[in-house]
């Protein structure tokens, strides 16, 4: 089935014939692959968007918010939904590559892991920034928000949190996937590891939608977090990728 | 073997010592009263359990880098005996803080900072409970190296983000002017409980070798074709 087959791109396109396939070849057919994958099925996004859907409602139960404590707490509740709603499509990223040994060739190919890595991430980041783009409108209605602070600070925050959650979520789905537990694992291993970065998310989000305070601190520590840990991925996906 | 009983007896000895200094010798705090004896366990507990939690990230680093089954054995004994100082911290925490400052728990940076390095090294041994034996190693080594740089985030965080809650000040401890006697106290019982820590992660460094070692045999009589 061409839904799951190797990453591997036609060494032709770079125009050196029969080399190993570039950085860039592999990050780009990856990317190109998942993306017509997901156009084509929508899988993640419909299961993601539902899910975060059912937090939103479920919270707005069982939390009876007026509208002031709910612009106070709704930069936490957002973001607990998005986390709970990325895991289910960070569960799907590896698990499709496990069909027809994609996984398995793409680890005997002499292709740069780390550009499957970084393709996975950004095609994650795709996914759940578009479903950000979707849920906000929901949430404006639902909580009654609008933007206090300077509203491209919450733009900014939504990116680099995001960028946060996946490209941790990422690569802990990938060490995930090879335990007995696969999807049971994911969260298990991302929340504890997340809980700084959601820390200046929420301090972020809510410092803009309340107006109290300056979310400059909170998105410098977000952009290091995001830098550091991109590159400590970045450097040790080879080792989970070979891992045996 | 004999050296491990020698090392186990002055490690019980220690041990009474400690709780001797701690409970007899050291003098009742002036404001706190009986309560702040538990200090000299929670201390020594905190001071092991990072020590601990670093000679994972160390063995786990040194692993990665040469592949050796040593260091991963220390990487599970010093994980292990880590989380279990550590939930001695957690627990003894509260139990003082309730009487003293009133309340069970606050979010402030150093209480929170250690939850969070408990809740990733629980993560860290389930993932090496739970995934396939012979990638295990690998998978947790490399969740140890995040973790490690964790920490910091962790910490920074908190103290930045959560400063709503203000940090208490710390009462009765490593400040000047403490009593000698208490000095005593904290330096012989975590003596004693670094002895402790250090006899558990031999026997356990030890039960894990053999483990390794088992294994190994398993899987060479399979190369060699033997079915049983």
């Amino acid at each position: 089935m061409a839904a799951s087959a190797t990453a591997i791109p036609p060494s032709t396109k770079s125009g050196r014939k029969g080399g190993t396939p570039t950085f860039g070849d592999v990050l780009r057919a990856t990317l190109a692959k998942d993306l017509r994958l997901e156009w084509r099925s929508k899988e993640a996004i419909n299961s993601m968007l539902f899910f975060a859907l059912l937090v939103v409602v479920i919270f707005s139960f069982a939390f009876d918010l007026t509208a002031e404590e709910s612009r106070r707490i709704a930069g936490g509740l957002m973001w607990v939904a998005l986390l709970f709603a990325a895991v289910v499509a960070l569960n799907q990223t590896w698990a499709r590559e496990l069909r027809n040994q994609a996984l398995d060739a793409y680890r005997i190919s002499p292709a740069p892991p780390e550009a499957l890595f970084l393709a996975k991430t950004i095609g994650n980041f795709i996914f759940v920034i578009l479903l950000e783009a979707l849920m906000a409108p929901l949430f404006v209605i639902f909580y009654n928000l609008r933007s206090v602070g300077p509203p491209y600070q919450l733009a900014l925050a939504f990116v680099l949190g995001t960028w946060a959650l996946v490209s941790n979520g990422t690569f802990f789905a990938a060490m995930s996937i090879r335990t007995r537990s696969r999807e049971v694992m994911l969260p298990l291993l991302l929340f504890p590891i997340s809980i700084p970065a959601l820390l200046a998310m929420v301090s972020a989000t809510s410092t803009v939608l309340t107006g109290e305070g300056d979310a400059h601190l909170s998105l410098v520590f977000l952009a290091v977090y995001d830098v550091v840990f991109t590159i400590v991925g970045l450097f040790l996906f080879e080792t989970v990728l070979h891992a045996e | 073997m004999k050296s491990f009983v020698i090392f186990a007896l002055i490690t019980l000895a220690l041990l009474t010592f400690g709780l001797y200094q701690a409970l007899v010798a050291a003098p009742t705090e002036a404001t706190m009263g009986d309560v702040q004896r538990i200090f000299y366990y929670h201390l020594p507990s905190a001071i092991i359990a990072f020590l601990c939690f670093f000679a994972n990230f160390g063995a786990s680093v040194y692993y990665l880098a040469k592949r050796c089954p040593k260091s991963d054995a220390v990487a599970v004994a010093t994980a292990e005996v880590g989380i279990v100082f550590c939930t001695v911290v957690l627990i003894t925490g509260p139990l003082w803080a309730r009487p003293v400052w009133g309340i069970w728990w606050t979010w402030d940076a150093r209480l929170t900072s250690t939850l969070v390095l408990w809740l990733i090294y629980v993560s860290y041994l389930l993932l090496r409970r739970y995934s396939a034996a012979g990638q295990n190693p690998v998978l947790c080594a490399v969740l140890a190296i995040f973790g490690a740089v964790d920490v910091v985030f962790v910490y920074m965080s908190i103290r930045w983000f959560r400063t709503q809650h203000p940090a208490p000040v710390f009462g009765g401890g490593e400040n000047s002017g403490i009593d000698p006697r208490m000095a005593h106290a904290v330096y012989w019982n975590l003596l004693a409980f670094s002895a402790m820590a250090l006899l558990v992660i031999w026997l356990r460094y030890r039960l894990e070798r053999l483990r390794q070692q088992v294994d190994e045999a398993h899987a060479t009589r399979a190369i060699a074709g033997g079915s049983r």
